[in-house]
């Protein structure tokens, strides 16, 4: 006869039934907190939105632990004051963000009109003046730095990921690319004046030069993003193409940058944003005008960034009209990047090659 | 136009490690030859040194001569992607291009080379090509489509028509069907059984009912120890291979007492 | 069932070659590998050779300095000051919201939540810089006024405040809502890898999910989040723009966080390589691209090291 007496018995078993808080309790404090933050915080005290906010806040922190402590046990209360203080940072990272939006959009609107894209800033006094010199400067600085940039950038890559083999000076270059993700862009300014002045001599400004600072803050990025992009082709793609008897050149041009032409555009495409909006190696390099120049090879330059900079720090006698000038000139070029930043995660969603992996 | 191939003496390295040891063998033209064996005994290695595509790996050689119709593919001044162009591959899991369609995919390996053609003779190639892989009736109508949108077996068949697409005279094909269900892998052995009269195909396989199913000779590949190179224990007419082998070893792999 | 077609009727023979086509292809990749090697040996060669003439001290005498040194020590002191508040804020923060996104979200939601962090990475630094003294810096007086009326007996919180707010602590606090996205989107990555084994793990032994995240997701990611943090650093140190505008040039070493005076407050490298390039010349400029030279050295350690940890977590992990 067996003897089940060993087995465990229900009564070894700890009760697997404790206190816990009903799932709507964080919403219920969310709203007590919000009322004691609106009441007593925003009114009866007088602290206006950040009292209300800073009230709200102490209620929710202290009252939804406090709770789950008194029915829930002490862990389970640690739980609840990490989840609400881990919220709680995100919330305080939103704040920037919204109230730098807020603050662009609503002191940039105003200055947005026609004119302010048709001229430029050449004799203008007060009133009437424009971006559109700003405009064409960052749009040709942008393109020529994105022309030296992009066949250098996706080359390298190429070379990393299909030839380097892990080679010693592919190593020596994936180094140096991570080196050069880390120069600060005044260095990249400064080294751009520093060549010039060469051949140029002292205090030389011209929009190529730019182009060369912005050159360096873009390779690397452009470089990294081709570099992961290429190295999620498939190596069945390679051998097929090489067992078809096409040579290694003509597989990677035919075949594996057009599987990932759209990572790649993406990589770009967010590299252009970022340069799109530096401003130090500009000052240093391309300079500062008040007039129109297409000519990248010639004379000074000024991009959306410098006006915005030199309209606040040197508005000259009209500091109204400069300092909403420069809002304008921020929203217009907030709006640029944003559109960029939209535009390369749609070409990166929608042309991506549909594989069945 | 398919060719025999004559193996004397081939030795496979990755890097110093010496994977095959001392191949010697006969591929008669317009014949399927299979290579069985177990796992890691370099059968996939050798097959690969045939066409020259194990010179992708970083580090690997070869070493002792494959003769094709009278050339020896490791001559200094052969260029490997002519090689492929002759031999063509076959891989384990079915690769069309992502980026092209089905038809792209047939004339895949004309266009990637900038052979110009003309617009009709592109469209009789595809057809043929597609015909020759049993695939042309159940894809015709949409040739415009991506080749991944097709099943595995049809993505494989896809593969086929765009290695003979290129007119080769040998097909290699490496486990073909390890990656398909039986339906798809019974219409690939029926191809190869037709692509045999215009192609000498190398079959690997590890499944040893395929092997004794689509092919005429057959070769057993062996490792002599664990760490030690993979080696070719006996080669015969597959009927001889599958009732009386020479070998003990042959015999006890194909009788399922290991492997 | 032959496949012939005329135009290729006779099989080319296996000498034909492909070679020239892929040694220029190779050969172009590998030159713009080399034009990288060489864009940097550049700059540092054109950094040292226009910079190293300053150590002459005649560009800091210009500027009413004894030597180089006196004019480049309280800059690099003030670029430190700023960047170790920009972390002492966004460190926290960064890791609160990398749990956030990749661990407390719904997984719909986490991913919106993401690209809103990426936006305050995609953000122009002047535009930073242009709402840190027209919003942020005049939000903050009252804060500033509270710290010096309370705490004026710590140096840090000397005073007076300026009524314009554009204090050391403002520019930092710019700095550190710059750095976060940064530091925030590499931990969110490190995070997400945590082996899921690990987590259930720990949840198996009947963990609450801050215990998990303890035991699993903080170990696993240390060195990860160690080099974000550095990382991070790495671009405080560099920014020039959002500090250039808020703070006015000054040369002086002074821990007063929450004063504007001349005399009460530093500057940072990048900062005041921007407020003076315009007017300077001849040695001016040399002393100028020298501290270039010193700023370029400390972020190269900063992301070293960054980047240094990093590797050694993959390996070790």
């Amino acid at each position: 006869m067996t003897n089940l007496s060993t087995a465990p018995t229900s009564s070894d078993m700890a009760p697997l039934q404790s206190g816990h808080l009903p799932r709507f309790a964080p919403l219920a404090v969310g709203v007590l907190a919000v009322a004691v933050g609106v009441l007593v915080g925003g009114m009866a005290l007088g602290g206006g939105v950040a009292g209300a906010l800073v009230l709200g806040w102490l209620t929710m922190i202290v009252v939804l632990p406090l709770w789950s402590r008194v029915v829930e046990g002490g862990r389970k209360a640690k739980d609840r004051l990490v989840t609400v203080g881990v919220w709680s940072t995100f919330g305080l990272a939103m704040i920037p963000l919204v109230s730098l939006t807020w603050t662009v959009v609503s002191k940039g609107y105003g200055a947005l009109t026609p004119t302010f894209f048709q001229n430029s800033m050449q004799g203008v006094l007060g009133s009437g003046g424009g971006i559109y010199h700003a405009l064409m400067g960052t749009l040709i600085v942008t393109a020529v730095a994105t022309l030296i940039s992009v066949p250098i950038g996706v080359l390298t890559a190429v070379y990393l990921v299909e030839y380097g083999n892990k080679n010693l000076f592919s190593r020596v270059i994936t180094f140096l690319v991570d080196v050069m993700t880390g120069i600060p862009s005044i260095v990249a300014g400064l080294f751009a004046y520093a060549l010039f002045q060469i051949f140029f001599g002292p205090g030389v400004k011209m929009g190529f030069a730019g182009s060369v600072a912005l050159s360096v803050l873009m390779i690397p990025t452009v470089v990294r993003s081709s570099e992961e992009m290429l190295k999620l082709v498939p190596t069945d793609l390679r051998e097929a193409a090489y067992a078809l008897g096409v040579p290694k050149w003509r597989t990677v041009v035919k075949v594996v940058l057009p599987t990932a032409v759209a990572g790649i555009v993406t990589g770009v495409t967010l590299a252009i944003a970022r340069v799109a909006g530096e401003t130090a190696p500009l000052l240093l390099t391309a300079g500062l005008t008040t007039s129109l120049n297409f000519n990248p090879f010639e004379g000074r330059m000024t991009t959306l960034p410098v006006f915005i900079y030199s309209s606040i720090q040197a508005p000259g006698l009209y500091v109204d009209e400069m300092t909403s000038m420069a809002w304008g000139a921020a929203l217009v070029l907030v709006v640029i990047v944003m559109l960029l930043n939209i535009l390369a995660r749609v070409v990166g969603s929608v042309f991506a090659p549909k594989s069945g992996r | 136009m398919a060719k025999s191939i004559d193996v004397s003496d081939l030795d496979i390295y990755y890097g110093d490690f010496l994977a095959v040891q001392g191949v010697t063998m006969s591929i008669k033209a317009r014949a399927v030859t299979a290579l069985i064996g177990p796992s890691g005994c370099g059968k996939s290695t050798f097959l690969r040194s045939l066409n020259r595509m194990h010179e992708v790996i970083p580090g690997a050689r070869a070493e002792g001569k494959v003769m094709v119709d009278g050339q020896d593919l490791y001559d200094a001044d052969v260029d490997p992607v002519a090689v492929r162009r002759e031999i063509g591959m076959v891989f384990q899991r079915p690769n069309p291009f992502p980026t092209m369609s089905i038809y792209e995919n047939v004339l895949a390996g004309k266009r990637l080379n900038a052979t110009r053609l003309k617009k009709s003779d592109a469209d009789d190639l595809v057809e043929k090509s597609l015909r020759g892989a049993n695939l042309w009736s159940e894809v015709k109508d949409r040739l415009g489509k991506p080749g991944m949108g097709l099943s595995g077996g049809q993505q494989q068949r896809l593969c086929i028509a765009r290695a003979i697409a290129v007119e080769p005279q040998v097909l290699l094909m490496d486990e073909p069907c390890s990656a398909l269900d039986p339906i798809s892998t019974a219409a690939i052995e029926d191809l190869i059984h037709e692509l045999k009269s215009d192609y000498t195909i190398v079959i690997v396989t590890h499944n040893m009912q395929q092997a004794a199913r689509v092919s005429d000779d057959t070769g057993f590949f062996n490792l002599k120890a664990t760490g030690e190179p993979g080696h070719l224990v006996e080669f015969n007419p597959t009927k001889k291979m599958f009732t009386n082998p020479d070998n003990e070893a042959t015999e006890s792999y194909i009788s399922g007492r290991f492997g | 069932m032959s496949i012939a077609d005329p135009e290729t009727e006779i099989p080319p023979p296996l000498g034909t070659t492909s070679k020239a086509g892929d040694a220029v292809f190779r050969g172009l990749a590998t030159a713009s590998a080399s034009v990288i090697l060489l864009a940097l040996a550049g700059v540092a060669a054109f950094l040292l050779a226009q910079g190293l003439p300053a150590l002459d001290g005649t560009g800091a005498q210009a500027y009413g300095f004894d030597n180089i040194w006196v004019y480049v020590g309280p800059l690099l002191f003030g670029t430190l000051l700023a960047a170790t508040i920009a972390l002492v804020f966004a460190a926290p923060l960064s890791l609160g919201v990398a749990l956030v996104i990749s661990h407390y979200a719904p997984r719909r939601v986490a991913k919106g939540l993401g690209w809103a962090i990426d936006l305050l990475a995609a953000i122009p630094s002047v535009i930073y810089g242009l709402w840190g003294i027209e919003f942020l810096a005049k939000q903050l007086v009252p804060v500033y006024m509270w710290l010096e009326a309370h705490l004026s007996f710590i140096p840090l919180f000397a005073g007076p405040v300026p009524t314009s707010g554009r204090t050391m602590m403002t520019a930092g606090l710019v700095l550190a809502v710059m750095a976060l996205p940064i530091i925030t989107a590499i931990c969110r990555e490190i995070f997400a890898q945590t082996p899921v084994m690990h987590q259930e793990a720990a949840l198996a032994l009947g963990a609450t999910r801050w215990e998990m995240i303890r035991l699993a997701v903080f170990p696993y990611g240390r060195s990860g989040i160690v080099s974000a943090v550095l990382l991070g650093l790495g671009r405080a140190l560099g920014e020039t723009m959002a500090v250039a505008l808020v703070l006015s040039p000054s040369i002086v070493v002074s821990f007063n966080l929450i004063s504007a005076e001349g005399g009460d407050s530093s500057s940072t490298i990048a900062a005041n390589i921007a407020l003076n390039f315009g007017n300077a010349s001849g040695s001016k400029i040399d002393t100028l691209i020298f501290t270039g030279l010193v700023l370029f050295v400390i972020t190269f350690a900063v992301n070293f090291l960054g980047r240094w940890i990093a590797a050694r977590g993959v390996k070790k992990g």
